[in-house]
């Protein structure tokens, strides 16, 4: 991955400057023209409907898919070829929709591997770091010796942001982490979100829960069949009409 | 039966099934970490054989041009595109190990001739000159076609698998050959006489087994390689780069392929081309444990060897036949057994 | 026209061939049109059926062998040795085929290269087929009392079947039962959800591959006049597989162009490497596994592709395929229970995706079943659709248990459905793709297709497809490749190809994800229609205006629960719905 110094960038505080991105599968256009802004210690939530392309934009910010525009980085400008490994060195991690954990391996196991690019950098302080962990996910240390694939819902994706915390991220990426939870679960993870958001990573929450990422995020954006139909401040799409017809859809029935 | 015959056999047997399984455990290995299935395991086998021969008869093997091409080629591909992205730090470890090391062996047998080496030495030596080129390969042929379909990986893996072929007749000839043993140690057992080489080979496959057991359980790139085989998605999010762990697992591979070579060359004759039967052997462990189980590819692989042991002494001439028959009453009770579920592309 | 051009010169050219060419490239052109012949039948195995089979060259043996046998030894005609090797060639593929396809993956090539092996050292090594030295003293083939002796005699009946069989192959491909084929590198869980029996499909395809070789083999024996073991080896098997990949494993052609390529390559190879390498040997081997790597890394899908770039580009049809409507089932009457699922819970190892569920849809009504993104909605459709059956629970459709039926039996009793990971080949067209649904109302099979006799019921077939189009409003789509429209209106090509199959009940999974608001208007306005004509409708769905103003009944789910059931009016004032929906954090 080339990261060549951007001229005109000089607010550190950005962590991702995203303008103009475009994603196509062949000839179908999934996203187009999407712009948005991330900066340290910020939670900017990405919510719409299913099908929308929230997860194809996680998946081309990570460089998981190519993709067309411009997306700096930490004062970076990305050059054409993304590679995952790279983002990954560079504080970028990404909490998929599937959790993509590895089933047949202990919880330990899954959260040292976290820390695999910082251990192949020289860092040794993987221990610490899922000490941290622990404290935030302390089930997950109930169950440190248990195999991934024998969690439940809610502890797999407790696991999965654990695994990502242990790379000490500078960004964090969440595809709906509500995704399957019971509710109480999916408050004790929005809390702990909430939480992440007090060490100064920037994160970046695509939701289809749509009321509670607005609870949690300062900014938001709406994505509609691949296009940002609405940004603003979260308090303030939470009040936009045209939000809460479409997306907190019984909301006006209230 | 003679009891004396079916230890004999049983010895026999034992001994290849260990090979077997050695190369059964790098074929799963590979197939799980990269989708490759892993024809030219089999050369590897020849090929560390080989060199070790070539070495002990005072000859400078072919292996040596080939590493140096492959290693060039390598720094070559990778170095213009290190170059080009400005990361001159990672120049030094690219050429130091794809061009230097080749050169410093080729230079070194030329300046000490090998015969006079001791034989450890004559060993690593052998597997400096043919490990490498797993992951050489793995950079120069797999890895520009890392996403495509298992059907161009397997013929991939096939026209490596012939241009090896190819080259070993070039580097070593037609003529077979066989090492002396490595110890003229021999016991008796039960009134039949058992060779120190046989247990050797059985002690080196069961050290390398447990050795390769700690890598996988105990190491953090051996966890990542694991996790690669597991969920790629997942490993690549962790930053496990593929490349990396196809490189390794290919180096792995050519290891496993060559000490095998190594351990059986004082045992058979080995041809330029006895590669691929002896590794499609270990296919067959490797087809019993379904890709996918090495506890059961390493029985399986053990179970071809003592089959193959007892029928060619009983019908020698169906030896081939029925050892590869085996499978089809393998693959008949799987089928029966597994309920197939799809798998999501 | 212009793209039959290229066509009519190659037939012209190869008819010109004996009278041009020198004895030694007629030779070539010999081999190369019996490797085709192998090739060929690959691309349909391979290329289009995603199936891989290394033990080709074993088929050809048997073919060859069978004749080679009862000829010397018993003097049966060739005619009719051609006829007893297919049958032996058949009986083996179909029981190779019985333990092998029913598991996917990577069975079959495993298989057959252990087959190939075999049957290899079988031949070499029984007495009666003359050991590894072969069998000499085949007779030639003679037709109508003309004996062909020579090669130049034989080229033309080699280069006959050549064009036979890909003609063959094209008409098969272009049919119900191709479609059925071509359906199976979409999934086998599309696929039968269509009522298609993707174990015979695959059977179906692994024979023809088998057959052709078979024939192949049968060729080379009276050819050569002797056979003996090694040209049906392991390595020739892969050579053959070889062929249609580098050729092109997509397309017939491919095949052709493969078998050309690599036979010249190796005997230019064989000509010139020793005097280049100053030795003899089997050194051709090297540069022609080096030649496939790179043209591999350059082609993935083969050489065939490329050339296709430089041909003027296929018309698709534009005609509306028009024919007498194919006749419906009884559509039950409004009202009549068509769908109850009781106590339904599906376990995935440790997780309970779906517990204790119950729904019913009757004839004439629109079911919606909402809840949170992972409640297990699409879990309780694959149940229902026996794509994945439940763990525990009744399910029954039209008054019978569906417990011991496979997803294309259901389908066959009127249930049909989409899927929320849009299920269509790219590469097809819309018409095509719809046209996969309509397979449970037609019958022809392949030997019918190949030889065009299905062509009635084949523009029938099509005909519906075509009415379905117009029917979900993609007319103007209707000769586009499905890959290529948006992905909302993907969707809706799949509601028109479960519409095909003239379901009595509809199960629809998120189809207004990713659409526009006019076209979710006129989804809403098309599925209201098919209500008023009696369809059940079971629609999974996060829309809530969508869902509210269509559905007649509404289900809750929840973390694999049911939370509530009624109309949209009193379920939407339902507290433990709004929690579900809007409870965030407080």
């Amino acid at each position: 991955m080339s990261m060549s110094k951007h001229p005109h960038l000089h607010d550190h505080e950005v962590i991702l400057d995203v303008r103009h991105l475009g994603v196509a599968y062949g000839k179908v256009e999934a996203l187009h023209d999407v712009s948005l802004t991330i900066r340290r210690g910020e939670i900017v939530t990405v919510i719409g409907p299913n099908g929308a392309g929230k997860t194809t934009l996680l998946a081309a910010l990570m460089g998981l898919l190519p993709a067309t525009g411009d997306i700096v980085y930490m004062g970076h400008a990305q050059g054409r070829e993304r590679e995952v490994e790279a983002l990954v060195r560079h504080g970028m991690t990404l909490v998929p929709e599937k959790r993509e954990l590895f089933a047949e391996m202990s919880v330990e196991d899954n959260l040292l591997l976290g820390a695999f690019d910082r251990y192949r950098s020289g860092h040794r302080d993987q221990m610490e770091t899922m000490d941290e962990v622990f404290e935030l996910f302390p089930r997950l240390e109930e169950r440190r010796a248990q195999l991934a694939g024998t969690l439940s819902g809610g502890e797999r994706q407790m696991l999965a942001m654990g695994r990502a915390l242990m790379a000490k991220p500078k960004l964090l990426m969440l595809d709906e982490p509500s995704l399957g939870l019971a509710p109480l679960i999916i408050k004790e993870i929005f809390r702990i979100i909430g939480e992440l958001k007090q060490t100064g990573v920037a994160i970046l929450l695509v939701e289809q829960n749509a009321r509670a990422a607005l609870q949690i995020a300062d900014y938001g954006y709406v994505l509609e069949t691949g296009e940002v139909s609405l940004a603003g401040p979260s308090q303030e799409l939470a009040a936009d009409p045209r939000v809460i017809e479409s997306y907190l859809g019984l909301g006006h029935k209230h | 039966m003679d009891l004396q015959i079916l230890l004999l056999l049983g010895q026999d047997g034992v001994t290849n099934g260990a090979i077997y399984a050695l190369l059964a455990l790098a074929l799963v290995l590979v197939f799980a970490v990269t989708r490759v299935i892993f024809i030219p395991q089999g050369e590897f086998v020849a090929y560390g054989a080989l060199t070790l021969a070539a070495l002990q008869a005072g000859k400078v093997p072919g292996t040596v041009w080939l590493l140096l091409a492959l290693g060039t080629t390598v720094a070559l591909l990778d170095g213009v595109r290190l170059l080009r992205e400005g990361r001159f730090r990672k120049l030094p470890p690219l050429l130091i190990f794809n061009v230097g090391i080749p050169l410093l062996c080729a230079g070194g047998l030329f300046v000490v001739p090998p015969t006079q080496l001791p034989l450890w030495a004559q060993v690593a030596v052998s597997m400096l000159l043919v490990v490498p080129l797993g992951p050489m390969i793995y950079r120069v042929a797999y890895q520009p076609l890392a996403s495509a379909s298992v059907l161009v990986l397997l013929i991939v893996s096939v026209a490596v698998h012939l241009a090896l072929i190819g080259l070993g007749l070039l580097f070593f000839g037609a003529e077979g050959s066989r090492t002396p043993a490595f110890t003229e140690i021999s016991f008796e057992l039960a009134g039949a006489p058992l060779q120190g080489q046989t247990i050797l080979v059985i002690v080196a496959s069961a050290l390398l087994i447990i050795g390769l057991y700690f890598f996988f359980e105990r190491t953090l790139y051996g966890k990542a390689l694991r996790a690669t085989a597991m969920n790629r998605t997942g490993a690549r999010l962790m930053g496990i780069p593929p490349a990396l762990a196809g490189q390794l697992c290919f180096t792995l591979a050519a290891a496993i392929g060559a000490f095998s070579g190594i351990l059986i060359a004082p045992i058979t004759t080995i041809y330029y081309d006895s590669g691929f039967l002896i590794g499609l052997k270990g296919f067959v462990g490797a087809i019993i444990g379904g890709l996918a189980s090495y506890p059961v590819a390493a029985l399986g692989a053990a179970l071809v060897g003592l089959l193959e042991s007892y029928s060619s002494f009983y019908a020698s001439a169906f030896k081939e036949v029925i050892v590869f028959t085996l499978i089809i009453p393998v693959l008949l009770w799987r089928s029966l057994t597994t309920k197939h579920v799809e798998e999501e592309e | 026209m212009r793209r039959q051009l290229p066509l009519a010169v190659f037939i012209a050219l190869l008819a010109a061939g004996p009278l041009l060419l020198p004895e030694f490239s007629i030779t070539l052109l010999n081999y190369i049109g019996l490797y085709a012949i192998v090739a060929v039948g690959l691309v349909l195995l391979t290329g289009v059926g995603g199936l891989t089979s290394f033990g080709q060259a074993a088929f050809v043996g048997i073919g060859a062998y069978t004749t080679a046998w009862m000829t010397t030894a018993h003097g049966v005609s060739p005619w009719l040795t051609l006829s007893i090797g297919l049958v032996v060639t058949a009986a083996v593929a179909l029981f190779l085929g019985f333990i092998t396809l029913r598991m996917g993956g990577h069975y079959l090539p495993l298989g057959t290269i252990a087959w190939g092996i075999s049957l290899y050292f079988l031949f070499g090594n029984v007495e009666f087929l003359g050991g590894h030295t072969g069998i000499t003293g085949i007779p030639p083939v003679s037709l109508f009392g003309w004996e062909m002796k020579s090669g130049r005699d034989f080229y033309y009946l080699i280069w006959l079947v050549v064009l036979l069989a890909i003609l063959a192959l094209r008409n098969l491909l272009d049919s119900r039962e191709g479609r059925a084929i071509r359906a199976l590198k979409g999934g086998a869980v599309m696929a039968e959800a269509m009522g298609i029996n993707t174990p015979r499909a695959k059977i179906v395809i692994f024979l023809i591959a088998a057959l052709l070789a078979s024939i192949s083999g049968w060729l080379y024996a009276h050819l050569q006049r002797f056979v003996n073991p090694t040209p049906f080896s392991l390595t020739q098997g892969i050579e053959y597989l070889f062929m249609a990949v580098v050729g092109g494993i997509g397309h017939v052609w491919g095949a052709v162009l493969g078998a050309g390529l690599i036979t010249v390559l190796k005997q230019w190879l064989q000509d010139w490497l020793p005097q280049i390498l100053g030795q003899s040997g089997n050194f051709e081997i090297i540069v022609f596994g080096v030649a496939v790597v790179l043209i591999l890394q350059k082609a993935r899908d083969g050489l065939w592709p490329v050339i296709l770039r430089l041909l003027p580009a296929p018309s698709r049809q534009r005609a509306v395929p028009q024919a007498p409507a194919l006749d419906r089932r009884p559509a039950p009457p409004a009202g009549t229970l068509l769908l109850e699922a009781n106590g339904v819970t599906k376990r995935f190892g440790g997780l309970v995706a779906n517990n204790n569920m119950s729904l019913t849809v009757r004839a004439g009504e629109v079911m919606a079943l909402i809840g949170p993104n992972g409640a297990g909605k699409s879990t309780m459709f694959n149940c229902i659709s026996a794509v994945d059956p439940a763990s525990e629970g009744k399910i029954a459709f039209l008054g019978a248990s569906t417990a011991s039926l496979a997803a294309r039996d259901i389908a066959s009793r009127g249930m049909s459905r989409t899927f929320q990971h849009v299920r269509l080949l790219g590469q097809m067209s819309v018409l095509e793709n719809v046209a996969i649904g309509a397979h449970l109302r037609g019958s022809r099979g392949a030997l019918a297709a190949a030889l065009r006799l299905d062509r009635a019921e084949e523009q029938r077939l099509l005909a519906e497809a075509a009415r379905q189009i117009e029917r979900v409003g993609l007319a103007e789509h209707m000769f586009d490749a499905a890959g290529s429209l948006a992905l909302g209106q993907q969707r809706i090509v799949e509601i028109a190809r479960a519409l095909c199959s003239d379901p009595c009940l509809l199960l629809l999974d998120e189809p207004a994800a990713g659409l526009r608001y006019r076209e979710k208007q006129a989804l809403a306005e098309l599925l209201r229609r098919l209500r008023g004509e009696g369809m059940g409708i079971l629609l999974v769905e996060h829309d809530m205006d969508f869902v509210m103003g269509l559905a007649d009944r509404v289900v809750v789910m929840e973390f694999g629960e049911k939370i509530a059931e009624g109309a949209p009016e009193a379920v939407q004032r339902d507290p433990k719905v709004l929690e579900a929906y809007l409870g965030g954090v407080e």
